[in-house]
């Protein structure tokens, strides 16, 4: 865990008590059970944003506290913990977008809403193959994009399109259909017909792939959360499972694979810390968010497999929580990079 | 009067600093830049030139290649500050402490906790001049990752021990003075009845053999003590007392293995121009081989995250005090990326990268041969990342042994 100052330390705190007795895997249960395709407890969402939580990395004039990516990343490690479902990832990245690239008419009109939690932002980015190109031709935008995080409850596109990146505001000209994933939560194929587009003027040239670096960054925060979870429920498991009168924790055979676990848990910990602090600082944030998606993507894929398997047979039961964990993490794995696109880019920024 | 204090000091750190320089420029030959090979621990000692030894002698008589240690000692008795605004300055002129080894490393710090004051007044000083070289006599044929298992006795015989048995891995025995050994002194207690000893390498009865390693010579040795004579005065510690001695100084040993010292200086040369040199680019700059080239960037990748792992340890046990929870991982993860770094450059290298011997290969290539193999031994010794495991799972997340 990085060293933290008291603001975060509190507000870390704050997170895991909230977590822990308000949003623990039950609750995502309830909401996967009530089939609202939005995925979310509004009702859970309006106290996070009660709480600050929308508005960490939105400056303090237009509604935000501005505690920075750190903070942010340490609220959402704890949201991943339980796998709280909310949109405060996808608004987050939208609240940046439009931080960093936004007139100073697009600030004050959405990013006080988006601190507030009155309006829900999301980044609309092709994740998928067989999209049609996104083109804007007199404010207005057509395209389709195949998977859109959060999508149904959005009020706000962030929109990267062939020469820059749009805000779309739900209504007409955008059409919705359900792209139901593993993890059950809201994705969509969102389709554009000349929808009216408001492009951000103000951004450095690479503001779409400087957004992208956050979403890498942020994303990792959350899989780093449901990586540490499902450790230490593993660990919890091994130490009460009883096989052969022994408990299957005093096994060395799977003594030493949580040993491996541990070490490659501490490795991706240590990554995504250092691209959050990488954000806060705006030092080679790049190269700092291949390697915190890239270690995200590798260290839970693994630790979702061998949580499984080393849970037997009870983790193959929908009544058993490790399920929604792998589902949860290969979506967010395929999100906003694949490792072997990562390295790829990792190689071109070290000029090989 | 705070603020007066904090300029005080800013002004003797500067003081400092600028004594430091005139320092390097006195005894620091500029020709000596770059001289230093990260590799000499298997390679051995080499004859030293005069610049080399003038430089050596210098650092040594200051304490600064032991900073920190106390003065009355022969340490340098900086403190953090001043040792900082040291390293500044050597890496800026390009200079390498010339002084280390084990007694540097392990020893010093073990016997400046456990030793009477007559061992650190006899001991410490030689090691901070860099006069005197200790082997580390730990590691029996049965008694490897079992350490208290071993079996060398020392016997009690009024006014001196009488040693016997055998170490086996006696790092550099060929060449040191002195060696740190935990032997046996009781049979009938495997960790009570070990106690720690210092042995003279030229007393009569001890034997050493190098041992011939996959990577030829090696500085790993066999020694024998065939009733070696050991003076009372040589126990550290009480009788007895060598395990809980003998294991802070693996500490120290494990620290210095992980720490990423030794590790980052091997780790020089950059694998995506080596790659580039013996593979070519294409139009775009890239390594020709896009398979080497995603294996690198993915080792690079690890590495950042190991590199950056290591540094939070160091800062989370700055902030909290104590070991950090994560330091038998880091061993074990810095030794295998060292090791998958030495295999990928075989890798990228092919049969260039295989050279023994002899013509058509360069100094570096036949380094890279020997250093591939001899790393297969850093996850075997310095408690074996099997035995990090173990204490991985029992001591920090509480896998208990079987009842």
């Amino acid at each position: 865990m990085a060293v933290l100052n008291e603001e975060q330390t509190m507000l870390r705190d704050m997170a895991r008590e909230w977590t822990t007795n308000e949003s623990p895997v039950t609750e995502w249960r309830k909401v996967r059970a009530s089939g609202d395709p939005k995925a979310f407890d509004p009702a859970a969402w309006g106290t996070m944003a009660e709480m600050g939580w929308a508005g960490i990395i939105i400056p303090e004039e237009h509604g935000g506290s501005d505690f920075g990516w750190l903070s942010a990343g340490l609220v959402v490690e704890e949201l991943g913990k339980t796998l709280t479902a909310s949109p405060i990832v996808a608004n987050t990245l939208a609240a940046a977008a439009i931080t960093m690239g936004g007139s100073d008419e697009q600030k004050s009109k959405w990013l006080p809403k988006l601190a507030a939690g009155e309006a829900i932002g999301t980044l609309a980015v092709d994740e998928g193959r067989g999209s049609d190109p996104l083109t804007v031709s007199g404010g207005k935008l057509t395209g389709t994009n195949q998977f859109v995080h959060e999508a149904h409850g959005a009020d706000l596109f962030v929109v990267f399109a062939d020469d820059g990146v749009y805000l779309v505001e739900k209504g007409d000209g955008l059409t919705l259909s359900d792209r139901k994933l593993a993890d059950m939560r809201s994705h969509a194929q969102v389709t554009f017909d000349n929808a009216a587009a408001d492009k951000l003027a103000s951004g450095p040239d690479d503001l779409a792939e400087q957004v992208l670096d956050r979403a890498r960054i942020l994303t990792a925060a959350e899989m780093l959360g449901m990586a540490q979870h499902l450790f230490d429920s593993t660990l919890d498991y091994l130490k009460q499972r009883v096989q052969f009168n022994q408990v299957l924790a005093t096994f060395q055979a799977l003594q030493h694979r949580m040993a491996d676990l541990f070490s490659d848990l501490a490795m991706m910990r240590s990554a995504v810390e250092a691209g959050l602090q990488a954000l806060d600082s705006g030092f080679d944030v790049p190269r700092a968010a291949c390697i915190a998606k890239a270690q995200a993507n590798d260290v839970l894929n693994t630790m979702s497999r061998e949580a499984i398997q080393l849970h037997g047979g009870i983790g193959m039961t929908d009544e058993y929580d490790v399920g929604f964990y792998i589902k949860r993490a290969r979506v967010l794995e395929a999100s906003w990079g694949k490792s072997a696109t990562l390295r790829d880019r990792f190689a071109t920024l070290g000029n090989y | 009067m705070a603020t007066q204090l904090a300029d005080t000091q800013a002004t003797e750190l500067d003081d400092f600093r600028a004594e430091v320089q005139q320092f390097i420029a006195d005894n620091f030959d500029p020709a000596l830049k770059g001289t230093y090979s990260a590799l000499s621990a298997v390679e051995g000692p080499t004859e030293e030139n005069a610049a080399q030894a003038k430089w050596r002698e210098a650092m040594g008589a200051k304490g600064w290649g032991t900073p920190t240690w106390p003065a009355e000692y022969g340490g340098g008795g900086l403190s953090k500050a001043q040792n900082k605004v040291l390293q500044q300055e050597l890496g800026k002129a390009g200079a390498y402490n010339p002084i280390g080894g084990m007694g540097v490393m392990m020893f010093g710090p073990t016997l400046l906790e456990f030793g009477n004051e007559a061992q650190k007044k006899e001991h410490i000083p030689p090691i901070c001049r860099g006069e005197v070289r200790w082997c580390q006599g730990y590691s029996e044929p049965n008694a490897g990752s079992d350490l208290a298992n071993l079996q060398t006795m020392a016997e009690d015989k009024g006014d001196h021990y009488l040693v016997n048995g055998q170490k086996t891995w006696t790092s550099g025995g060929q060449w040191a003075d002195k060696c740190f050994a935990i032997v046996r002194t009781d049979r009938s207690d495997k960790h009570k009845g070990i106690s720690f000893i210092l042995i003279d390498m030229d007393s009569p009865g001890v034997d050493v053999r190098p041992i011939q390693m996959i990577s030829g010579s090696s500085p790993f040795c066999e020694t024998f003590f065939d009733d070696v004579k050991v003076p009372k005065e040589n126990l550290v510690g009480e009788e007895g007392q060598g395990w809980t001695i003998g294991k802070r100084l693996l500490q120290h040993e494990r620290t210095n293995i992980s720490g990423g010292g030794a590790m980052a200086r091997l780790m020089g040369a950059s694998l995506a121009d080596v790659a580039k040199t013996y593979l070519g680019e294409d139009e775009q700059g890239r390594v020709a081989d896009p398979i080497i080239r995603d294996k690198i960037a993915s080792f690079e990748m690890r590495w950042n995250a190991f590199m950056l792992t290591a540094r939070r340890a160091v800062e989370e046990s700055k902030a909290e005090g104590g070991v950090s929870e994560i330091s038998s991982a880091l061993k074990k993860l810095g030794t295998k990326l060292g090791q998958e770094r030495s295999e990928l450059m075989i890798e990228i290298a092919g049969m260039q990268g295989l050279g023994w011997e002899g013509e058509g290969f360069s100094e570096k290539e036949l380094k890279e041969t020997r250093g591939w193999l001899f790393g297969k031994a850093t996850t075997i010794y310095g408690g074996s990342t099997e035995i990090q495991n173990n204490i991985i799972a029992k001591r920090v997340l509480g896998m208990l042994d079987h009842q």
